[in-house]
């Protein structure tokens, strides 16, 4: 077992909001280790953007980090806490973007209208020159672009020496991801987080950007930490898969695992409640009952009883489970395997 | 395939829909977008016919000139009334279009833009009741409760406002006022794709029921397979502005006959680790439809493309058992499907 | 399959989800201090400005050439420990050089003031006729002698005044919005809807009313005023003019949010339900965003007072005997009134505090009033 690059420790981040303090993130862990993808998948409310956004240390106030770690190391080096470091701090600046990158959600939100994209790769490769390419003469403008045209040839752009100088907004929604991707990869990141990078574009273009996100991951060794709430995504794209639900984590484990052997309840429902391509057409379809509660409404004890048709009247209405281990590499929070774990309130 | 009993509701033929392009000073006229390109199809009474393409293909365009949001540029779009006579929409005034607004009715995809902030549910909802006639306050009070009712809301929330309600929970409400009138037709527009994972399988669920119940008639727009697989009886996939292929659900994804239809439905990703699926089979970007491609639009990307598909645009022909492609090809091409 | 639960709690958040936008606005605005405070200033200003007669303690209009240059004599709230409001009296003794009468504050010579006293006469609201006001001071013999303010050079008394000025000033400002909310509502609205060949038009007309330069304009408008109009029609005059030109900005933002909201799918649901255009725009279209309009006026308002001042300040606006705070400053024109009589120069520290006001109050409502956030 490798060590891994991103150790996340019962990390907790909440909101304080005039109406109440919202527990966005609430004691969530996991790892990830070298050129794995890992699968963070929820609905909406689940915290996994939040988790995301902490591990960047970009969380906006009221927001902010009241717990936990995010330990991420750098080759031999001694492991960061990034949750200790000050979030505009020159340490969490260089590794933004050049250790750790983000592939954002909305590709046009992402670049600058008024700058090509070719000038914003740039940027970025200058800005942590020192990082990636060590010592030595700095680099000149005409490597830069050079380079630039490389990384935009390398993630399947055709006609890299012209679209170097387009817009964003002159390219399609296929070819703007991927010259996002190019911007993300042009520091070589240890850690590539992608926030949903293809729930803005086509099925078609999907299949081709996570086909260039599968080559590009095993090519370079990086680790991924794939953000979506697409269950066939996340089949087809990670390794190991942490399924959260109001900023906890239900479940944990290689992707195998959660699909074929789901153990907590809310996995089940989940994975029987999607549509899907293969099924009887005009069936109906097994629900979860009930819906996802407000924030400031949590429930007490395990966050999902009130939805979930095993729930142990008692224990899962006041205690919240711990994760713990339900396998050889999966874990799971949920009173039905672990009767007298409970995590601290 | 015998020859349908019911009636048809809704036929649909050669419909188009283009926007111009203007540039300079003068908005000299340079070009047109041909959102929906030479459209044809029909919807039998009471079934649910599903269109599916991807983003930019016209199936919105579509719906709306349906709807008649937007005119048509060309075409026929006759609808059936209740117990009238078959009337084209599509030549229609705002005026003569009023009465038959109560029976062609849409749900949006966007549940928090669907509904108005400013009035309570019980407003949202009434909304088109008041508009065509109920004036009786209590009279609507009991309609507006039934339809909460009938779309698992409880009654008496009909006094709150829109805010206060969950995604999920406004799409019901949405529901609810698209039912007001009775519509004959209700064209949903992505209904479900804004929603949560957990919260779709519900919503969907619930237009099952209701089209049961209410012998409802659906066009379900959609851009998830899955999805319209779920709810519809036939299904037609459209791409830049043109119905590729027409046919049962079950056909068309079992064997597609059309190369995009079998390419769309490899890309979908499955919740299954060991399944291939998600791969390319496409190559490049949808085509442009204000500069479509000569002969079949689909010709830069596919992978069957002859000399035939650059010089001739192939026309929508029946297949056998109410199967409709658009392809040189289907005959010769064996694809697979799920 | 009914749904079990509310997506808001049940508890205290019940109230949110039946308040409706106003109640939501009146919550938010409510938490920025500064801006309540503020309302509240205005509340009082406007308490004022309906019945200035009765807050005024001598006929403003009343000349007297020997009170000429009082100076303004505090108000002090104690009196030996207990409340008991007084002021100290004016002596008045005549330069023997000049001839002219020059006053004093005497602090050993106390007067009680009272509450809700008798003094001049006139009409409540225009109705009633009554005598009572509500501060007053009555010396042995029977003589007012409370000049909170002091007195001009032609003895007038200041306090009552700028209370009469006030209510010149505060209401051209909401009159001139009001007309300019209108004309903008209806001119940007007909804009923004219906678009084609009228939206060119008043588009046009907008930049055109825009790119003339405001201050020739009025100066020329208010000049061509006949000079034997009474001051109630210099008054609607002067309305008009700055609403004629005001109305443009706004114009242009409501045509913005028609564009906007003519887009919207819950407009189009009721168009589909079959609503006239006309119930589409006002029960529709309108409220969405008439909190921001309200917000965006407030704000306008501040403006109105400051183009009225001027013109009156300059002698183009609102001319005697009629009373505003722009007329009040006239008197406060040259160097040695000013150094004689600084207390000439309170009027303008009343424009400040209602401007500084109006803005507090319009930011408030601007932030209090943003889109429903779901």
């Amino acid at each position: 077992m490798t060590t891994p690059v991103l150790e996340v420790k019962d990390l907790r981040v909440h909101f304080f909001l005039d109406e109440g303090v919202v527990r966005a993130v609430d004691g969530v862990s996991f790892d990830v280790r070298p050129g794995q993808v890992v699968g963070i998948v929820g609905e909406s409310g689940c915290g996994k953007s939040v988790t995301m956004k902490a591990i960047l240390q970009i969380v906006e106030p009221p927001g902010r980090i009241v717990a936990g770690q995010i330990l991420f190391r750098q080759d031999a080096a001694p492991a960061v806490d990034l949750a200790r470091l000050s979030p505009k701090g020159t340490a969490m600046r260089a590794i933004r973007g050049a250790e750790i990158a983000l592939i954002p959600q909305e590709p046009m939100a992402a670049f600058s209208p008024v700058h090509t994209v070719g000038d914003q790769i740039t940027e970025a490769l200058r800005l942590h020159e020192r990082q990636w390419r060590g010592a030595g003469p700095r680099l000149s403008r005409r490597e830069a672009r050079g380079m630039t045209v490389d990384l935009l040839r390398s993630v399947g752009i055709s006609m890299p020496e012209a679209r170097v100088d387009a817009y964003s907004w002159q390219l399609s929604g296929g070819l703007r991801q991927r010259a996002m991707i190019a911007m993300a990869l042009s520091c070589r990141p240890r850690l590539l987080i992608a926030d949903e990078p293809t729930t803005a574009i086509d099925v078609t273009t999907q299949a081709q950007i996570l086909n260039l996100l599968r080559d590009l991951q095993r090519r370079h060794d990086t680790a991924i930490v794939f953000i979506t709430h697409d269950l066939g995504v996340i089949a087809q794209m990670a390794h190991h898969v942490v399924v959260m639900y109001l900023g906890r984590v239900m479940e944990q484990g290689s992707v195998a695992d959660i699909f074929h052997a789901p153990k907590h309840p809310y996995t089940r429902a989940l994975l029987r409640s999607i549509p899907s391509v293969h099924a009887t057409p005009r069936t109906l379809l097994p629900t979860i009952a009930g819906s996802i509660p407000h924030p400031l409404g949590r429930p007490r004890g395990c966050p999902f009883h009130p939805r979930c048709p095993d729930a142990i009247p008692g224990v899962c209405t006041e205690r919240v489970p711990a994760l713990k281990p339900v396998g050889r590499e999966q874990r799971a929070s949920c009173f039905l395997y672990h009767r007298d774990e409970a995590a601290e309130r | 395939m015998s020859a349908p009993a019911t009636p048809w509701l809704l036929e649909v033929r050669h419909l188009r829909k283009s926007f111009p392009i203007r540039r300079g000073f003068n908005r000299k006229l340079v070009g047109a977008v041909r959102a929906v390109d030479d459209v044809s199809f029909t919807i039998r009474e009471g079934e649910t016919l599903g269109l599916v393409g991807e983003s930019g293909c016209g199936k919105t365009t579509t719906a709306r000139c349906i709807l008649r949001a937007l005119a048509p540029t060309s075409g026929e779009i006759l609808f059936r009334p209740a117990g009238g006579r078959v009337v084209d929409l599509a030549p229609l005034s705002r005026a003569e279009l009023r009465p038959l607004r109560p029976q062609i009715q849409m749900i949006f995809q966007d549940p928090f833009g669907s509904l108005n902030p400013r009035m309570t549910i019980f407003e949202n909802v009434g909304e088109p009741l008041l508009v065509n006639g109920l004036r009786d306050r209590r009279a609507r009070l009991a309609r507006v409760a039934a339809l909460l009712e009938l779309t698992g809301l409880r009654p008496e929330y009909m006094h709150r406002f829109p805010h206060a309600f969950s995604g999920g929970q406004r799409q019901r409400i949405g529901i609810a006022r698209a039912l007001a009138t009775e519509p004959r037709l209700v064209v949903a527009d992505e209904p479900v794709s804004a929603l949560d994972v957990s919260v779709q399988a519900q919503v969907l669920n619930l237009l099952l029921e209701l089209q049961a119940r209410l012998h409802l008639t659906f066009l379900f727009v959609a851009h998830d397979l899955a999805v319209v697989k779920h709810v519809s009886d036939r299904v037609a996939v459209m791409y830049v502005g043109q119905i590729v292929e027409l046919a049962t659900t079950e056909a068309i994804f079992a064997q597609p006959r059309h190369p995009y239809t079998a390419a769309l439905l490899r890309a979908v990703p499955v919740p299954d680790p060991h399944a291939a699926s998600g791969d390319v089979a496409l190559t490049g970007e949808v085509a442009n439809p204000a500069n479509p491609p000569s002969g079949c639009y689909f010709r830069p990307r596919c992978p069957f493309t002859t000399q035939v598909c650059r010089t001739e645009p192939p026309l929508l022909r029946e297949l056998g058992a109410g199967r409709l492609v658009r392809c040189h090809r289907a005959e010769e091409l064996t694809l697979a499907g799920v | 399959m009914t749904e079990p639960a509310p997506a808001t709690p049940d508890t205290a958040e019940d109230r949110v989800s039946v308040a409706s936008n106003w109640r939501l606005v009146w919550w938010r605005f409510r938490k920025h201090r500064l801006a309540l405070l503020s309302a509240l200033l205005l509340l009082a200003l406007y308490v004022v400005v309906l019945c200035p007669d009765f807050f005024s303690t001598q006929d403003p209009e009343a000349t007297d050439a020997r009170l000429a240059f009082i100076p303004l004599q505090r108000l002090h709230v104690l009196d030996g420990g207990r409340p008991s409001p007084w002021v100290p009296d004016v002596v008045g003794k005549r330069n023997p050089t000049t001839l002219r009468m020059e006053w004093r504050v005497d602090e050993s010579r106390k007067i009680p003031v009272r509450f809700f006293v008798t003094g001049y006469s006139y009409r409540l609201l225009g109705i009633v006729q009554t005598r009572t006001h509500l501060l007053g001071a009555a010396t042995a013999d029977g003589r007012e002698r409370l000049y909170l303010l002091g007195t001009d050079r032609l003895g007038r008394d200041q306090w009552s005044r700028l209370v009469h000025g006030t209510r010149t000033s505060m209401t051209i400002g909401l009159t001139a919005v009001t007309f300019s909310v209108v004309l903008g509502v209806l001119l940007g609205g007909i804009s923004g809807y219906f678009g084609g060949l009228a939206d060119v038009v008043i588009q046009r007309l907008i930049e055109l009313l825009q790119s003339l330069p405001t201050i020739p304009i009025w100066l020329a408008l208010t000049a061509a005023l006949p000079r034997d109009w009474s001051p109630p029609q210099v008054f609607f005059a002067i309305t008009v003019i700055l609403s004629l030109v005001g109305w443009t900005t706004l114009g242009r933002e409501v045509r913005g949010r028609f564009l906007t909201l003519r887009d919207e799918d819950f407009v189009l649901a009721a168009e589909l339900a079959g609503a006239s255009q006309g119930r589409i725009i006002a029960r529709h279209m309108v409220p969405t965003f008439l909190s921001h309009i309200i917000a965006t006026s407030t704000l306008a308002i501040p403006a109105m007072i400051i183009n009225e001042t001027s013109l009156s300040f300059l002698g183009l606006g609102i001319r005697p005997p009629a009373i505003s705070w722009g007329v009040l400053l006239q008197e406060a024109q040259n160097i040695q009134t000013v150094a004689l009589a600084p207390w000439l120069l309170v009027p303008g520290l009343v424009v400040i505090l209602s401007v500084l006001a109006f803005n507090l109050v319009g930011d408030g409502l601007r932030d209090a009033a943003d889109p429903y956030s779901q």
